[in-house]
């Protein structure tokens, strides 16, 4: 009866670690001949591990979404158009206004004839989205809401949105296996963005953050054959328009580009040279661009300039407010700032530039940014790692260093204390390492600093295992009992507590899991492995090599532990 | 057989107030010390706790260098760039490296000529860093590493910075893991064994985590993730240890029904001593190397084990099993005189043992 059940747990533990072996160190794809070769095997298991950015080198950048932002610009804006479409059809709105506190975002419109109210708020509803807002209103004022359940589903749309826009400007930039995922609770607009092998995230940073923001706009003031109504100051601009911006006016400064500009060297710094009144909102933005190109007029590095296109909806709104507002002079608006600033000629349908001294690269990366759209909002940076390969590489070194030296030193120590039976432990904690990292491969996981850590504790607690059974055989060897008494009854009695101490620390490692960031979750999961597989190498391991043993000498007197 | 003990016979119990002493010694000095450097006493001072940028915010920069500037040379070159604060640690293992804090994430840089304070362009904490260090030469650029650049003086080969916001969200979020994964062992526990059991492990767990603290702020050695890693491998050898104790000790009790719980929990950790001493050693032995060998990455993470093994052992002896057995006796002093609950449960429940009439333990 023995012999058959010992035949299959012989054959379970053969078949589980040759699938370890080859899930190791094995070639992923067909089997050449020099995988059987030392730096065959060393490559394969290079390339097998999945390592954290903290061993190999690359940048971690956590970032966030400020959703905050977003429902202010959003509130912004509408309030804008509303007064627009209100005194367009010169309904009496004396004024608009917004709230923008946290979880409290509103549109209020000042009114002063009561009995319009009705007539305003169905002229501003044809023109401005209130679909989800909540509307109350009083005889002098009208005012929009946003509820908590839609700020919560606009912010969900802003962060996907921007996660969108951020693949597209990364995968342009062309980075080597980016992963960007939205990490801890769903609301915090939170977003990871990982870089394998880049090390100086700097211009990839810029990249992201760089809210290339295009804007076509209207400035207020003379037509053509005048020119251009300027002012020399800000100040001055404010004054024009009653002190300051809102309603529909805003000032911007114009970086005007100098007529002789192939021959002059880049300005240093970049001085306004004069500020225009615009109108807001928009004649179209950014989001209706369908293409942009950097052109060079002369060839030279610092001469980009960047035609764009606009998509069929924008260039529709385009030619019908090119067709009415014939000689009047349009702002390209970059960021917030005057790009530059033609008359209408003629009636313009989908085609414009933006001049300005811009280098090649910084042309470049400009059109990846206007073609990837606008971020819904602005992104603020929380956190930024770099480990330099170097740097990672050390980590290995000194973590497996650490590791294999305390392993040695634990083998050594077990075959010297508990002779015999230290082999029997030492291939249980062989096997376990080998099987942890067949699990880690095999989920897929990555191994980072953290993650050797659990690793540690993982063997730490196999070799406690080991020596709870042992000290409890020999207890009852003392005891006085046979030897195949005192394994059975050193494996039962111990089995009792490793699996409490296994469970205990297996249970804080799943909560640790699901409530912990990244660089925690990395170290349960390891630890969670190491002592899901502790439980089969120290106990069914273990114990069929004593079996074994036992089968060979049936009435064995002398055990050597 | 090669044995570290034989049968020992060792009263723990016994040395309980002891024990205990010493704990409440080494917990004061570690409230003191914190209470002492916090703001509130100490205005202007040191912090209770070294944070790292981890928790408080900030950016470290690792540089490389050709031929390392000394410490004053490079903190001028920070002072000449506006970082007037900088921590510069000489790493001890690496000859060439440099580790150089600063409390800033992102700097205010240049204004362009922009309207709003707003659109000030930020400059990230690794840039200034870098603006600084040109003063010694140029930085290997992109791939190349610093021995493949013959102009280069040094290269950046590491940077974490944290915001303030993060650096909160990573603290509350490495303590509400931390306190919700004590509530399942208690939970486990409490399953398992008794609640008694399971308030024992759990505040031995609690004085091995505020121990180590204790070490961390006296010392003022820095706090940052990868010791809170340490923590988290502590409190499980912690919870590990008491719980092969109060596996013996249930073991004992369907044994020896004539025996004090006093006795036989002496005799538990007594039976489980070699064991104790041969897994502590070898963990104990095994950070020791680290300390020695890990080098300035692992420094902190090695210093919370190493003082989180050496109590994690201790306070099972001297914490986990005394209150067990304290709690179980108040309460078995409360029942003594109630119905007899019937036995053959399975659990072993200390319900079913406070009806046993046992000598009080108080000597």
């Amino acid at each position: 009866m023995k012999n058959s059940s010992l035949w299959i747990r012989t054959g379970i533990i053969v078949a589980i670690t040759l699938i370890a072996i080859i899930v190791v160190f094995g070639p992923r794809g067909s089997v050449a001949s020099k995988d059987f070769t030392w730096e065959g095997i060393k490559a394969n298991l290079a390339n097998n591990i999945n390592l954290g950015l903290d061993l190999k080198g690359g940048s971690h950048l956590m970032m966030r979404v400020k959703i905050d932002d977003y429902l202010k610009t959003l509130a912004t804006n509408n309030k804008d158009a509303a007064v627009n479409a209100a005194k367009e059809l010169q309904l009496p709105v004396s004024e608009g206004s917004i709230v923008a506190e946290k979880d409290n975002y509103q549109v209020k419109l000042n009114i002063t004839d009561a009995a319009k109210k009705a007539e305003i708020i169905e002229a501003v509803k044809k023109k401005v989205d209130f679909t989800n807002w909540t509307e109350s209103s009083t005889d002098t004022t009208i005012n929009w809401s946003l509820p908590a359940q839609t700020q919560k589903v606009m912010g969900e749309q802003a962060v996907e949105q921007a996660l969108k826009i951020i693949e597209s400007r990364i995968n342009a930039f062309g980075v080597k296996e980016p992963t960007l995922q939205r990490v801890v609770a769903k609301d915090s607009g939170q977003i990871l963005l990982q870089m394998p092998g880049v090390d100086d995230p700097e211009r990839v940073k810029k990249l992201i953050g760089d809210d290339a923001r295009l804007e076509l706009m209207k400035v207020i003031g003379a037509s053509n054959p005048s020119p251009m109504t300027t002012y020399p100051t800000r100040e001055t601009a404010l004054q024009s328009i009653g002190g300051q911006e809102g309603g529909s006016r805003k000032v911007l400064p114009f970086m005007e580009r100098p007529d002789n500009a192939t021959n002059q060297p880049a300005q240093p710094n970049n001085q306004p040279t004069a500020w225009v009144v615009v109108e807001t909102p928009a004649i179209v933005d950014g989001n209706e661009l369908r293409d942009a190109v950097p052109v060079s007029r002369t060839g030279n590095d610092n001469d980009y300039q960047i035609s764009f296109s606009l998509k069929p909806a924008g260039a529709a709104k385009f030619g019908d407010w090119t067709s009415k507002n014939i000689g009047a002079y349009m702002a390209v608006v970059l960021n917030d700032q005057v790009k530059s600033a033609p008359y209408i000629k003629s009636r313009i349908d989908d085609q414009g530039q933006i001049d300005g001294r811009f280098t090649k690269k910084s042309a470049e990366d400009l059109v990846l940014t206007l073609k990837s759209g606008a971020l819904p909002a602005k992104i603020e940076y929380q956190e930024e790692r770099t480990v330099g390969p170097s740097l990672g590489a050390d980590s290995i070194r000194s973590g497996v260093t650490a590791s294999v030296g305390g392993l040695v030193f634990v083998i050594i120590f077990m075959l010297i204390y508990y002779r015999g039976s230290g082999i029997n432990a030492v291939i249980a904690l062989v096997l376990n390492m080998l099987l942890t990292m067949a699990g880690l491969i095999w989920l897929d996981s990555t191994l980072t600093l953290p993650g050797i850590a659990g690793l540690i504790l993982g063997i730490g607690m196999a070799v406690d295992s080991n020596v709870l059974i042992f000290e409890r055989i020999r207890e009852e060897i003392r005891a006085g009992k046979s030897i195949q008494q005192s394994i059975d009854l050193g494996f039962d009695r111990a089995f009792v507590t490793i699996i409490d101490t296994h469970i205990t620390t297996i249970l804080s490692s799943v909560i640790l899991y699901l409530y912990g960031t990244s660089l925690i979750r990395g170290f349960a999961v390891t630890l969670i492995l190491g002592l899901l597989i502790n439980l089969f190498t120290a106990v069914f391991v273990s114990r069929t090599i004593f079996m074994w043993l036992l089968s060979r000498k049936a009435e064995t007197q002398k055990l050597s532990i | 057989m090669f044995e570290i003990l034989g049968n020992i016979n060792v009263d723990w119990m016994g040395k309980r107030k002891i024990f205990i002493s010493v704990s409440i010694f080494i917990l004061l000095a570690g409230l003191l010390s914190a209470l002492g450097r916090s703001d509130y006493m100490n205005k202007g001072g040191t912090d209770s706790f070294n944070l790292g940028v981890d928790f408080k915010g900030g950016t470290v920069v690792t540089a490389k260098f050709k031929q390392r500037p000394s410490t004053d040379e490079i903190r001028n070159a920070l002072q000449s760039v506006g970082i007037a604060e900088s921590v510069i640690q000489e790493s001890t293992d690496k000859k060439d490296e440099v580790l150089i804090k600063i409390p800033d994430f992102e700097t205010g840089g240049s204004v362009e000529g922009q309207a709003n304070a707003e659109d000030k362009t930020k400059i990230s904490g690794r840039e200034k860093v870098k603006s600084a260090l040109i003063s010694f030469g140029k930085e290997a650029e992109g791939a190349t590493t610093l021995e493949q650049d013959a102009n280069a003086a040094f290269k950046i080969v590491g940077t974490e910075a944290v915001g303030p916001v993060a650096g909160a969200q990573l603290r509350n979020q490495a303590v509400i893991a931390t306190l919700l994964g004590l509530v399942g062992i208690l939970l486990f526990i409490a399953f398992r064994y008794d609640w008694t059991y399971a308030a024992g492990a759990v505040i031995a767990v609690f004085h091995d985590v505020l121990i180590t603290l204790a070490f961390f702020s006296v010392f003022q050695w820095e706090i940052n993730l990868t010791v809170i890693a340490a923590l988290l491998t502590l409190v499980g050898f912690s919870v590990n240890d008491s719980i092969v104790i109060f596996d013996r000790i249930r073991e004992n009790l369907t044994l020896n029904r004539s025996k004090s719980l006093y006795e036989l929990t002496n005799q538990s950790i007594n039976q489980t001593m070699s064991r104790t001493i041969v897994t502590n050693g070898l963990v104990f032995l095994s950070v020791l190397a680290l300390v020695l060998l890990g080098g300035e990455v692992l420094r902190g993470f090695s210093l919370a084990l190493f003082v989180g093994s050496i109590t994690g052992t201790y306070s099972t002896i001297a914490i986990a099993s005394p209150i067990a057995i304290w709690w179980q006796e108040k309460l078995g002093a409360a029942k003594m005189k109630m119905t007899e609950v019937s036995g053959g449960n399975d659990k072993l429940a200390s319900a079913a043992r406070r009806s046993v009439r046992r000598k009080s333990v108080v000597r």
